[in-house]
């Protein structure tokens, strides 16, 4: 589907700042806030913008309990479903924050969100290896996030520029 | 000793941002719209690749000119970005910031009683550097009503017998105003009928929002009689490391090159080898920080219409010029008192030319946060005078 310049830039403004005030947003884009409200409207209907959501560093706070780990999973492609089918037996379970079909040494690459260590080793052990088309998988577990989706988790440099110069 | 200080030198009036400076530097709290540089630390690519450099111990000096090598990029950045060739061996130097790229061209082409046209309000510097040298600078005003573009009647009206030169700078600082390709052909016109040099500062080329922008060297006839002044600052986001070019007929180039090695040597090396990278591999980050700027422009020009501080449409570079006329004070009265009763600073019109009264400058920078805290408080000022 092909989008419109303002469309385009839009989008790229919301998904820096989801929470961008409709005021502001309508000005960056030179629309009215009638005619920026109608376009969210149809690429939510669309499903482009499918969810607005929350960078979070969790690391931060400290009666939060979790661990994330990437799987890479080797399966066997299935006659006309190919990998689809497998994939969705894999996303379907809540445990599964994401799902990538891949090129290269693997097929699928697969995120966990559990509570803990044994938990994940758990739902690989139980849940995810004894799927049918799975042949074998491979855990590595996050140790720390410094960057995610763009934006880096430690605080930004201050501003450093001196405050009035020609 | 009696007249320890040069005469010309006595003359000269410190630059009217200063005195707010030290105003604004000494408040806590104050959001900065003072600010004559991008809000982007260097890309990190560019920043690598000097660090590289000092690990590889490219710590000596490079020929006057530049390294061949940045002086090749330039070339070949030129003729992609701008459509103007010039030869690297010949027709480009490397110099120390678009300042001294500027004043290298002063020196070279001004005799003691020529006149250099400026268009005001403009940056600070043009007019010192011109009478740094003995020449006079001749002060136009830009058409007001026009968004700041230029009045070719008066412009022609101001040309003399001793007039050498016209300085150019679109996208302007401090209004942001960009000339159409129409309006630098009427000013080749006069250029060609007077037979005259233009200086044309293009260091905010890389930051024309609506429209391409267009060199003056590109018109019919005029490469031979432009210097073409640039440079890595606002574009690249490379303030702080003083670097900047110079391209022009090879007589004026080979002129400035006398003065250059021996008043400035060559650039910073390091700095030149980042700016290498940048030309090689910097430019598409040059798109994403045009875009960012863009979409503060809107939002910050439509809501200092908003708050009742008309403001004409900037084209370029990353400054608002509103008019506070309505308020009743004076440009240095309302950045004064705005600064005190609200801890926004912004740069009062005047201090960039006469023509500049009535108007303060500011730049948008700054973060989307920052902007809609500024129109907060500029709004809260501003109603007091209703």
């Amino acid at each position: 589907m092909q989008l419109t310049e303002k469309e385009l830039d839009l989008l790229q403004i919301i998904e820096e700042n989801g929470r961008m005030k409709i005021d502001v947003l309508s000005k960056m884009v030179e629309l009215t806030e009638a005619e920026t409200e109608n376009m969210l409207q149809n690429l939510e209907e669309q499903r482009i913008i499918v969810e607005y959501g929350a960078v979070i560093d969790w690391r931060k706070v400290d009666n939060f309990e979790g661990v994330t780990a990437m799987i890479d999973v080797k399966v066997t492609p299935k006659r006309e479903v190919g990998f689809d089918e497998i994939a969705k037996n894999i996303y379907r379970f809540p445990e599964v924050k994401s799902v990538y079909l891949m090129s290269g040494a693997y097929d699928l690459s697969v995120v966990i969100e559990g509570k803990s260590l044994s938990q994940v080793a758990n739902f690989v052990s139980e849940k995810l290896s004894t799927l049918d088309s799975v042949i074998s998988t491979t855990t590595h577990f996050i140790l720390k996030k410094y960057k995610h989706d763009g934006t880096i988790f430690d605080q930004g440099e201050d501003d450093r520029r001196i405050v009035v110069s020609p | 000793m009696r007249n320890r200080i040069a005469q010309h030198v006595q003359k000269l009036q410190p630059s009217g941002i200063r005195r707010f400076f030290d105003l604004a530097a000494n408040m806590e709290g104050v959001i900065s719209l003072g600010v004559g540089e991008p809000d982007f630390v260097t890309s990190w690519g560019v920043r690598e690749a000097c660090i590289a450099s000092l690990h590889n111990g490219h710590t000596s000096y490079t020929a006057n000119a530049g390294l061949l090598e940045l002086r090749k990029e330039i070339s070949r950045y030129l003729v992609e970005q701008f459509e103007v060739e010039y030869r690297p061996e010949t027709d480009v130097i490397v110099t120390v910031g678009a300042s001294q790229a500027l004043d290298l061209s002063i020196r070279a082409i001004v005799d003691p009683g020529d006149e250099v046209i400026v268009i005001e309000p403009c940056f600070v510097s043009y007019a010192p550097l011109i009478e740094l040298v003995g020449g006079t600078a001749v002060k136009v005003g830009a058409n007001e009503e026009k968004g700041f573009s230029l009045d070719f009647d008066v412009l022609e009206s101001s040309i003399t017998e001793r007039t050498k030169a016209i300085l150019l700078c679109f996208p302007n600082n401090p209004t942001g105003t960009m000339l159409s390709k129409d309006e630098l052909i009427q000013v080749s016109r006069l250029v060609e009928k007077h037979d005259l040099l233009v200086l044309s500062d293009e260091i905010y080329a890389e930051l024309s929002f609506d429209e391409k922008f267009t060199s003056f060297a590109t018109l019919p006839g005029m490469k031979e009689r432009t210097i073409l002044i640039s440079g890595f600052s606002k574009g690249f986001a490379m303030t702080g490391w003083r670097l900047g070019f110079v391209a022009g007929p090879t007589d004026i180039i080979e002129a400035m090159l006398k003065i250059h090695q021996y008043a400035m040597m060559c650039a910073s090396t390091m700095a030149q080898y980042g700016a290498i990278e940048a030309l090689k591999n910097g430019r598409q980050d040059i798109e994403v920080m045009k875009k960012s700027y863009r979409r503060r422009r809107n939002y910050f020009v439509a809501s200092l219409n908003e708050i009742g501080l008309h403001c004409h449409n900037p084209g370029g570079a990353f400054y608002a010029f509103p008019s506070v006329k309505e308020t009743g004070l004076s440009s240095q009265e309302f950045a004064e008192r705005l600064l005190l009763e609200e801890k926004v600073a912004v740069v009062p019109g005047n201090v960039f030319g006469e023509s500049g009264e009535g108007y303060v400058r500011c730049s948008y920078a700054s973060s989307l946060e920052q902007l809609q805290e500024a129109i907060k408080r500029m709004e809260r000022f501003v109603k007091q005078f209703r």
